[in-house]
């Protein structure tokens, strides 16, 4: 088991690579020089190219690949060339609140799509797999930052019982356990967790379907074990796939959340990137881009352990 | 056991097993014979059919001028005479913009599936087929983009490279490449290892009569249905790229970026505010359903 998990975490290493290089050639996407962007176009030209020097732009692209590769590898994200605070310090603080955010989404919908998703699969009559199949539809289908408007429009604006945005009162970026927050929590975890739902309620009906139909059910209603107990050996059965499923959705919510936090004003990540990409902002933008790539990786990759621990029929070479 | 998880991030769960039958006419035929005997694929064609031929020929419907502004009929409610969907926050005719804007919104979530299912699909199929280092070489590339959402990766590739349709386009067909790529690999790795590729190879067939005839007719179909369910997820990225201001530019009317205009008016008039999206979310539904459809009619064994 830790043979398999270190065998995997050394094959990260060249897609780590092949991450920092693509997340390094972000910059050079740029038109023009990631200077010009933040100087004013009748600067003079010493003081571009003082600060090409300060910047390192100066040196040739390799160079500065290895540069920067070394930089990051201490944990130093740069300097910001918006607020000249550090990269690491903003998109940290930023990327807390992301977290609590997606989890919060990621049980939602979970809990939500494994109730829907195994009633469905249950079900006798056909209303309730109808039902749920649309759901899980519209799930997939709905654009999720519209549906973040049509939340607003309806809780905030028409019967105003919810916040329209932000985390917290007066502003707040640090998120604490007390009503408030978890009033503004409500309306961006319900939009965020649209697509999860969607998808992993699709997951869990059809699993759940299947294992159903497995001789071993047949077999344990013949000895007469209760319905309950069976459903607990269905849903083991069924766990694998579906954590699978859960685990890239669960990554996914964090690219989807840069939407959802764009429309509440939350400040996490996507709206750290967002106002980065807008101030042309470029080390924000591969700041972030890099942590939420990270994380990502790490993220598929426990999931991948988690399911190789849960499911003994998985052997993996 | 080999466990497949879903190829992309915001579409269904897309398993596609290869249809090891010899898909000649008489297969086409029976996929057109189940598609037309299946009601909601149907009606999704001609939902989508109508959007498309009505945004292609609006400059003929003698609609209300889409560009045209007026500071004094801002934000019409729905219903109002002349504007029946009402005017948006410059006062341009909503219901002329929604039509308009399907071109764009259409072409931008259409186009990079097509780009990408032409470039993935072929790198797909050459590592499926050729195997070996070369399938290692591409697939290992693939792998570098899988480790980003795929959402994350177009908002920072459109971020660095600048708003436009073009950049987007660029990005858009960059991210669905890797899916598109790893769903071709896998079904032609399988088609290679069936016993009438090695029955070709022995009774000396080249290598590209091997590909197009015995390949190419029996993974077509999985990648093509796979691609059709990715155009639903085109749509709502290219939107939500234009929504957060890096797709089209304004003034051009397309329903994302429509969105983003229109949420300074939530407060007045919020109904309004919401129509764009609900054009977005009837076209990806559409697609959605025709693609379960499509799966529906080829994936039975014939």
């Amino acid at each position: 088991m830790l043979l398999y998990a270190l065998r995997r975490l050394i094959y990260l290493v060249p897609v780590a690579f092949g991450v920092s290089l693509l997340v390094f050639a972000l910059v050079h996407l740029a038109p023009g020089d990631p200077i010009s962007a933040i100087v004013p176009p009748d600067a003079p030209k010493e003081v571009v190219d003082k600060l090409k020097e300060y910047y390192g732009f100066d040196q040739p692209l390799p160079v500065q690949y290895l540069r920067w590769l070394g930089v990051t590898l201490t944990g130093d994200l740069g300097t910001s060339i918006g607020t000249g605070r550090s990269v690491a310090a903003e998109v940290g603080s930023a990327f807390g609140n992301t977290i609590i955010l997606a989890i919060s989404a990621t049980l939602f919908a979970f809990t939500l799509a494994v109730i829907l998703g195994t009633s469905a699969a249950y079900a006798k009559s056909r209303i309730v797999d109808r039902l749920v199949t649309m759901i899980s539809l519209i799930g997939v289908s709905v654009p999720h930052f519209w549906l973040a408007i049509v939340l607003v429009i309806i809780f905030a604006v028409e019967l105003g019982v919810l916040p329209p945005m932000g985390m917290g009162p007066e502003n707040s970026t640090g998120w604490t356990f007390d009503r408030a927050h978890l009033a503004h929590m409500v309306l961006p975890t319900i939009a965020l967790s649209v697509i999860p739902l969607g998808v992993v309620t699709r997951t869990v009906r059809s699993t759940v379907k299947e294992t159903l139909s497995m001789e071993f059910v047949t077999a344990l209603q013949a000895k007469g074990m209760r319905d309950s107990r069976i459903l607990f050996h269905v849903l083991k059965n069924a766990a694998p796939t579906c954590l699978a499923v859960m685990g890239l959705q669960a990554g996914n919510l964090i690219g989807g959340s840069i939407l959802i936090e764009t429309v509440f004003a939350w400040p996490g990540t996507g709206f750290l990137l967002n106002s980065a990409i807008f101030r042309r902002d470029l080390p924000i933008l591969q700041g972030t881009t890099l942590v939420l790539a990270g994380f990502f990786m790490l993220l598929n990759l426990t999931v991948d352990i988690i399911q190789t621990m849960v499911d003994p029929r998985i052997k993996r070479g | 056991m080999a466990l497949q998880s879903p190829s992309l991030d915001i579409g269904g769960a897309v398993l596609v097993k290869p249809t090891p039958t010899s898909a000649g006419r008489g297969y086409w035929q029976s996929v057109g014979r189940r598609l037309r005997r299946d009601p909601v694929t149907l009606v999704c064609a001609a939902i989508l059919i109508l959007l498309v031929l009505a945004s292609m020929a609006s400059p003929w419907l003698g609609m209300a001028d889409p560009y045209k502004t007026s500071m004094l009929r801002r934000l019409y409610p729905l219903g109002s005479p002349n504007h029946w969907l009402g005017t948006d926050e410059l006062g341009r005719d909503m219901f002329a913009r929604l039509i308009y804007g399907g071109r764009l919104s259409l072409f931008m979530g259409v186009t990079p599936v097509v780009f990408a299912l032409m470039i993935g699909g072929s790198l797909g199929i050459l590592a499926g087929f050729v195997g070996g280092k070369t399938n290692m070489a591409i697939m290992r590339v693939m792998d570098v983009f899988y480790a980003f959402p795929s959402v994350l990766l177009a908002i920072s590739l459109s971020g660095a490279m600048g708003a436009g349709t073009e950049n987007t386009l660029l990005s858009l067909t960059l991210v669905f490449i890797p899916p598109i790529c790893r769903v071709s690999e896998s079904v032609t790795t399988q088609v290679r290892g069936f016993d009438f590729v090695d029955a070709a190879k022995a009774s000396g067939a080249s290598a590209f009569t091997i590909v197009r005839v015995h390949v190419l007719g029996n993974v077509l179909g999985p990648i093509l249905v796979y691609a059709t369910s990715l155009i639903s997820v085109a749509i709502i990225l290219a939107a939500g790229l234009s929504f957060l201001g890096l797709g089209v530019k304004p003034p051009e009317p397309e329903w994302g970026l429509m969105l983003n205009t229109l949420r300074q008016a939530i407060y007045v008039n919020p109904v309004l505010a919401a129509l764009p999206g609900v054009m977005i979310f009837i076209t990806s539904i559409c697609f959605n359903l025709m693609s379960d459809g499509l799966r529906a009619a080829m994936d039975v064994k014939a």
